[in-house]
């Protein structure tokens, strides 16, 4: 004892305190505990490893790791990380904090998700936001059981076919414990306006699973006509250029906000985002922040609207949530402060013309078709191979390249971020000429 | 202490009902509205609402706390008062001229089993 | 710390800004209606401003590396730096790259699946729930997988005891399933007495935490764990409480069959503030089948996370795990016999990793709230408290493992300045905090009037 870094214990600390106790021994503090399930045998994990050991594991794991130009999205972007964001979000008073339960000594998280919020509803355009949800996917789920707890006795949501694969996973998954009625339909307007639904809510991606930016207009009306609500999936670093949820008039906005500067990693941790109208803020699931005062009158942030969370309404809360991803909360809102709107413009400018260069280049070998050839994109479109898929996708993974992701249609998908060079689109394109397909 | 008015009708859920021109006029006791401590919300359901005895009709919220509202009777909603959505404080002003919500009955032997000011004393302590 | 008064959005000034980006050959061609037509209000600010300002809002907030932070329920241990050291080693991998190309990370996730059964006592593990809350609705809706393999579709109802977690009913409720509350006995436990006419052919299982909410072990849990099993139900493991049994007691072995564990407690992450989490959830043999069909978040769990929990077990080895449980219970029964002689030990009993005050033995009109905001005077971090609701004045203490004697000593000494205080002049400890960057917030006006945004002037 007392050679473990983490444990501060002393031989001779142990005692003390066993002694105020009045307890002959560590274990006799389980006397509580029926002997047959006290644990004799070892357990079967590794020795304890130094620092040094520890670093070695993971070189020789990362190195079993291929690191690939990502050519790819499908709800993973690999935009930019400005390098102030890992400064900021490392601070141990960040980082080793908690949900700011003691507001008092929290109003650098309370402040920093008052910003995030407020710096949600400027991209939705929507009236309230809340501080924020686990990923993208989960709050397109927190967003149908909210239509159906908006709208009484109505229990039926239209999903867009649209909408990337995992989140309609997600959905399926939430609706069928939740005994939601979930309809897919690429024909989103067609099914509304049959009108034999008991419709709750209809979700539609802003930028669909093509990375075609969709139009909704008069969607809201005819949703709102047959007394449902409508919601958006939104790539936020997108509504900087493409038309809002607000201007579409949904009701609720959510996604992920992967997009804004949070690296890969795997899938993960990323940071689901949602927003609604005003008469809608006691449906947010979710913590939310608010500002005040204190007794002095100086301008204060607390956790409010708390009497729609689970550790009040236990089973009638609006959601089991709890935690949110406060974290990345603050990563993003620090890459929003950096890039400010003139960044925003000139990022997407950036997607916009390498995308469109790349898929120029790849139409020009004449191995891929469009599909759609009338509609707008931004970072992420699909053609029509007119070669092996599988063969293609190896040539590219032998280059080092990670992209031509194929869709359940049939199409394959390519994505190009501001991080993508023109000599990285040349190059890619080269692979594929001289892939011999 | 809290304030118990005669001449009302209590439910064990803490409302008050008061039959006025044959509409019953629903609110929630003092005792209630001083269990709940700052009152900074009231969530009341629409005119033309179908509602049930004993079923919830919608809820009141403190900073720490929320509790459903229990109909005491089945009906209709007439009325909802609006004031309440931006001055929820009213509730706490005087709980029993903050009334909630104004319901056409359905069965007014319903009314029958409802306590009055002297058995409600009793469970409002 | 130190009072600082700014948002972001008042440090703006139009043309300013502190992106990094090369120039586009030109601007998005806008034609036709979908593109954004309202303004993009985002702060206006150079790369200092921003750097600057962060750096100051973190000085008004308190984290475990500031401070003792004995928060029941949340077991806020030291968050080792090799933890964060490595998981920049990851970055720049795509959640669908050809398995080829991620052999590590899969053998990352084998080697955690195979160290956390081997903890728990469960067979294999899902990493897709991403925080506790999670993680219980995942088992949930295992357990009815389960159920309806079966074609057992009448088992509709969750025991849910008094003392849970708020978290438990929520989930139940988000799983489509009736929540049933079984009451504690004056000593804390479940009543088995009351347990026993719940029990039927509707009743998919009971969620436990074992210990539970008052940091008692459920000493009856081998005679609950049959008796529900001889129901038909499935018991499931809420493992927020894990800490105190981790290296001692596993619950697999205690008869459960579906738990989830917070990777942002036992296993040493940092809370960020409220996240992200991590909340796998294990299994015993049976349910196996039914482990990837819950399609709960967008891709593989929060990996970041993940790599974290996988770096600190490798550090705590076969040799320490043994002790991390033992002494969190060894530091909060400490606490709670040094303390019971002016708080209200409502239930006298060994604790595990935390116990519960029932406020001040001699309050003279202080109520726990008071107490918990004048220890922020004194630079401690207050306990959970009101909960868990079975006591007016709870005061839930976690002192967790890796905190020293002297650390617990300097608490104790102060608590027992604060019990001097209230007897004294309890003025002060109603109107504390005084020694903070805001005193008490009008949290009234926050809710009855909402400002949830920032609006210019």
């Amino acid at each position: 004892m007392g050679t473990f870094a983490y444990f501060p214990h002393t031989e001779e600390d142990i005692r003390v305190m066993l002694e105020r106790i009045g307890a002959p021994s560590l274990d006799a503090l389980y006397s509580d505990v029926p002997e047959e399930f006290i644990r004799k045998e070892e357990y079967d994990l590794p020795s304890a490893m130094t620092e040094d050991q520890v670093r070695a594991w993971f070189e020789s794991m990362a190195a079993r790791n291929t690191r690939l130009k990502v050519f790819a999205g499908a709800g993973a972007y690999d935009h930019y990380t400005p390098s102030v964001i890992p400064y900021i979000t490392s601070r141990s008073e960040f980082l080793t904090a908690y949900t700011p339960y003691q507001c008092e000594i929290s109003q650098g998280t309370l402040r920093y998700i008052f910003e995030w919020q407020t710096m949600i509803c400027a991209l939705t355009g929507l009236d309230v936001a809340n501080a924020s949800m686990y990923d993208g996917p989960t709050a397109a789920a927190e967003a149908m059981r909210m239509c159906v707890a908006s709208t009484r006795k109505r229990n039926t949501v239209v999903a867009s076919s649209g909408l990337l694969p995992n989140v309609l996973e997600v959905l399926r998954t939430y609706a069928h414990y939740s005994g939601i009625n979930l309809v897919e339909t690429w024909d989103v307007a067609e099914a509304v306006a049959e009108g034999t639904l008991d419709l709750a809510g209809v979700i539609v991606p802003s930028i669909n699973r093509y990375g075609l930016i969709e139009s909704h207009l008069g969607l809201s009306d005819l949703v709102h006509g047959m007394g449902g609500l409508l919601v958006e999936y939104c790539d936020p670093s997108a509504l900087a250029v493409v038309k809002t949820p607000a201007e579409w008039g949904a009701d609720i906005a959510v996604g992920d906000g992967q997009t804004l500067g949070i690296p890969l990693c795997y899938g993960g941790p990323y940071v689901g985002f949602m927003a609604c109208r005003t008469d809608l803020m006691r449906k947010l699931p979710g913590r939310i922040v608010g500002q005040t005062h204190d007794a002095q009158g100086r301008r204060a942030f607390v956790l409010t609207l708390q009497a729609r969370e689970q550790h009040i309404r236990r089973e009638k809360a609006t959601s089991n949530i709890c935690s949110n991803e406060s974290l990345m909360a603050l990563w993003c809102t620090v890459y929003l402060s950096l890039m400010g709107p003139e960044g925003m413009r000139r990022l997407n400018a950036l997607c916009y013309e390498g995308s469109h260069y790349l898929k120029e280049e790849l139409l020009a070998t004449g191995l891929f078709s469009d599909p759609f050839p009338d509609r707008e994109f931004l970072k992420e479109f699909v053609l029509t191979p007119r070669c092996d898929v599988p063969k293609l996708q190896q040539a590219l993974l032998d280059a080092g390249i990670f992209g031509a992701l194929a869709t359940e249609e049939g199409y394959v998908s390519f994505c190009v971020t501001e991080r993508r060079t023109r000599e990285e689109i040349d190059n890619l394109v080269k692979v594929i000429m001289e892939a011999g397909l | 202490m809290s304030r118990i008015i005669e001449g009302l009708l209590y439910s064990k859920s803490h409302e008050w009902v008061k039959v006025e021109d044959g509409l019953a006029v629903i609110g929630v006791s003092d005792f209630a509205q001083s269990e709940m401590g700052d009152i900074t919300y009231v969530d009341l359901p629409s005119e033309g609402d179908e509602i049930q005895a004993g079923e919830e009709f919608g809820a009141l919220e403190s900073v720490k706390a929320s509790s459903d509202l229990y109909s005491p009777v089945s009906g209709t909603v007439e009325a909802v008062n609006e004031e309440l959505e931006s001055a929820p404080e009213l509730v706490n002003q005087d709980a029993y001229a903050a009334w909630i919500i104004k319901v056409r009955m359905s069965d007014a032997s319903e009314l029958e089993s409802l306590l009055d000011a002297a058995a409600y004393a009793k469970i409002a302590e | 710390m130190r009072y600082y008064d700014k948002l972001i959005f008042e440090l703006s000034r139009p043309g300013r800004s502190a992106f990094s980006l090369p120039r586009p050959e030109k601007d998005i061609p806008a034609c036709g209606n979908i593109w954004r037509e309202s303004a993009l209000d985002l702060p206006e600010v150079s790369e200092p401003d921003v750097v600057r300002h962060y750096t100051n809002l973190s000085q008004m907030n308190f984290g475990v590396d500031t401070g003792f932070y004995p928060l029941g329920s949340c077991t806020m241990k030291y968050n080792p730096k090799i933890n964060e050291e490595i998981v920049s080693m990851f970055g720049g991998l795509h959640p669908l790259q050809p398995a080829s190309t991620t052999q590590g990370v899969r053998d990352i996730y084998s080697f955690m699946d195979k160290a956390l059964a081997e903890i728990t006592g469960m067979k294999h593990f899902t990493f897709l729930p991403c925080a506790g809350a999670h993680g219980e609705l995942t088992g949930l809706m295992l357990i009815r997988e389960y159920h309806m393999s079966r074609g057992d579709s009448a088992r509709t109802k969750i025991i849910v005891p008094d003392s849970a977690h708020g978290t438990n009913p929520a989930s139940a409720a988000v799983c489509g399933l009736d929540v049933v509350v079984v009451k504690s006995r004056p000593d804390g436990l479940v009543d088995i007495e009351a347990l026993k006419p719940l029990l039927g052919p509707d009743i998919a299982g009971i969620m436990l935490t074992n210990p539970n909410t008052l940091g008692l072990f459920e000493k009856d849990i081998k005679q609950i764990a049959e008796l529900v099993h001889g129901c038909g139900g499935l018991l499931y493991y809420d493992g927020a409480n894990m800490n105190p049994l981790m290296g001692v007691v596993r619950p697999g072995d205690m008869g459960f069959d579906v738990m989830h564990l917070n990777l942002h407690k036992t296993f040493s992450t940092p809370h960020g503030g409220g996240g992200p989490g991590s909340g796998p959830v294990g299994v015993c043999e049976r349910l196996v089948p039914f482990l990837e069909k819950p399609r709960v978040s967008g891709f593989h769990g929060n990996f970041g996370v993940i790599l974290r929990a996988c770096a600190y077990i490798l550090s705590l080895g076969r040799e320490n795990v043994k002790l991390a449980g033992r002494l969190s219970t060894l530091a909060a029964n400490y606490i709670k016999e040094s303390l019971k002689d002016c708080f209200k030990l409502p239930i006298e009993s060994v604790c595990k990793h935390e116990f519960v005050f029932d406020g001040l033995l001699e309050p003279n009109g202080v109520t726990t709230l008071d107490v918990a905001k004048r220890l922020l005077d004194y630079g401690f971090h207050a306990p959970t408290i009101y909960f868990p609701l079975l006591f007016h004045e709870a005061l839930m203490i976690e002192p967790t493992e890796t905190e020293s004697l002297q650390t617990l000593d300097a608490f104790i000494e102060v608590m027992h300045k604060i019990a001097a205080e209230a007897a004294g002049d309890p003025e002060l400890l109603k109107s504390a905090p005084h020694d903070t960057p805001i005193s008490r917030p009008d949290e009234t006006t926050a809710a009855r009037q909402p400002i949830l945004k920032y609006s210019k002037v």
